[in-house]
């Protein structure tokens, strides 16, 4: 279960991003997050894996509080959270299945990740999980020889790989074309019962939101303004998340909180 | 059609307006003065410039024909020239690598350290070959040695910078992945930063290979090992003929070196 608490966030004296929001998921259900660009989605998902550091608040996972953990203590409770990416973000130059055998460097010592001796039970829960997505033979390809779709079940096997206790999707689809982003959203939501884990979708495109998740979360300047089930998001709800925002000032205004350059600002956020 | 109304015709058009054809007659002007400065303030003595043509077909003369004699002492000396390059080369990976990773801005653990791995590059790149030979002979004494570790302290800033803008030009992205698994500093550079250098890192070091052997053929100039210490005793004693074999033995060498490092280039990236 996780539970986020008053989490506020903002970027040195700017306007917050996130702000004083609350957030509780519970057993293996799916959420989708929709909200336009800027409105503090992936700043939301980044809190909760901590490549964003938030400013306040409390996030709790099944009970432990990620916010105040430094270090080794980080590093573990990052294992026991996957997340997916919107550019998949591979190893491009390694093979898929040393990109999926990433997922465990959480588990393996220094030594077995240089030298890829991973323990026999990861490389066959490596390979059960590329079986699941039907990429097996791809296992000695190099990640950069796949196609997109190919290149974000990599992705998700890569996350799935860390034995999470919950799943985070950046916006998994967005890079992909309308036919295999369906075929993502039905991966995630049919993996989510499977593995009976919690997943946060990050998502633009509200149709698949309604078709592939359980419950919709509406963000809109990072403040939740629609909380509730698919059915209940109305034309109403849409309006108020997207409504009256022109997307050319949005992407000025509000670029740093969406897409690749937060993914930069994580990373600097995160001292690397 | 294209519209030739009066209003079309007639147009005055100018690259450079009057302003900026006066700076460029002024920079040329400068330009000239320099020049002009350099040639009559160095001392040269011209008639010796003037009598170069006939020296120069005197020196070809006594080098010809070159003296194989001294061949088997030339290609174990030239063999010398290529384990120093070699050596040194490899030495400087163990050295450079870790400079270059606290002298890339993403990778630098803190400010300090970052600007004490810009000066070891700086340091490195502005002592010459061989200034750094002539102070490891005055360390060492004249020998192999010496020679290896003035091709290598020269070598540590060229490929410590730019292994360093290798680093800083990879891709965040599987950076942040890497993290997102909980895995270590180390295990993040492993996985995220030395698989997307590895190209570069090949590149880098067979084009200084490449670069050393050349370099350490002058080394035995000032006594560091190498061809150039046979080359300057045949010069002293005025053994043209010999001189002019070794000549030609190092632009085989040299010849060779870039062959090989051609081919490698192509295989390994």
């Amino acid at each position: 279960m996780l539970e986020i608490s008053n989490l506020t966030k903002r970027y040195g004296s700017d306007a917050a991003v996130l702000e004083d929001l609350d957030l509780t998921v519970e057993g293996n259900s799916v959420v989708a997050i929709v909200g336009a660009s800027g409105a503090g989605k992936s700043t939301m998902l980044r809190c909760i894996n901590r490549l964003v550091e938030p400013t306040s608040g409390s996030i709790k996972l099944n009970g432990s509080e990620l916010v105040t953990l430094k270090g080794a203590a980080l590093r573990q409770a990052r294992r026991k959270i996957g997340m997916v990416f919107q550019g998949f973000n591979l190893i491009d130059r390694l093979t898929v299945m040393e990109n999926v055998l990433a997922g465990r460097l959480g588990y393996v010592n220094l030594y077995q990740a240089v030298t890829r001796r991973y323990p026999q039970a990861d490389i066959d829960r490596a390979f059960a999980l590329l079986e699941r997505v039907e990429i097996a033979h791809y296992a000695n390809k190099r990640a950069d020889a796949l196609s997109g779709g190919e290149r974000q079940r990599v992705g998700v096997v890569r996350a799935l790989m860390q034995e999470p206790e919950i799943l985070l999707a950046d916006e998994p689809t967005a890079s992909l074309d309308p036919r295999t982003s369906e075929q993502i959203m039905r991966l995630l939501q049919s993996l989510a019962s499977e593995m009976s884990l919690p997943v946060l979708i990050n998502i633009h495109n509200v149709a698949q939101a309604k078709a592939y998740t359980e419950r919709i979360v509406g963000l809109r300047h990072g403040k939740m303004i629609f909380d509730g089930a698919p059915e209940d998001f109305t034309k109403e709800a849409l309006d108020a998340i997207y409504g009256g925002i022109e997307a050319p000032d949005d992407q000025l205004i509000e670029t740093p909180a969406s897409g690749p350059r937060q993914g930069a600002r994580g990373v600097a956020h995160d001292s690397f | 059609m294209v519209d030739n109304s009066s209003a079309a015709q007639g147009r005055v058009w100018q690259r450079y307006d009057g302003r900026q054809r006066l700076i460029r007659y002024v920079v040329l002007l400068l330009s000239m003065m320099v020049l002009y400065w350099a040639v009559s303030d160095i001392d040269i003595f011209w008639p010796w410039v003037w009598d170069a043509p006939n020296q120069i077909g005197s020196l070809g003369a006594r080098m010809w024909p070159p003296d194989p004699s001294g061949l088997g002492e030339i290609v174990a000396a030239l063999l010398e020239t290529v384990h120093i390059a070699t050596l040194a080369t490899a030495l400087t990976i163990f050295v450079a690598l870790p400079v270059s990773y606290i002298a890339a801005q993403n990778t630098t653990p803190n400010r300090a350290c970052l600007w004490l791995g810009r000066f070891i590059l700086v340091a490195s790149r502005s002592v010459n070959t061989i200034i750094w030979a002539l102070l490891f002979v005055a360390i060492f004494g004249p020998g192999v040695l010496a020679g290896i570790l003035a091709i290598m302290f020269r070598s540590i800033g060229f490929v410590g910078k730019l292994m360093g803008e290798a680093i800083e030009e990879i891709d965040r992205r599987p950076v942040e992945a890497m993290q997102a698994t909980g895995a270590s500093k180390a295990k993040v550079i492993a996985y995220a930063v030395v698989p997307q250098v590895m190209p570069a890192f090949f590149a880098i070091i067979i084009l200084r290979w490449d670069i050393n052997i050349r370099e350490s053929t002058v080394l035995g100039l000032v006594g560091a090992g190498g061809i150039g210490v046979i080359l300057q005793g045949a010069i002293d004693t005025f053994a043209w003929p010999t001189v002019a074999t070794i000549l030609i033995a190092i632009i085989t060498l040299v010849l060779l070196g870039e062959a090989i490092t051609g081919v490698l280039r192509r295989k390994v990236i």
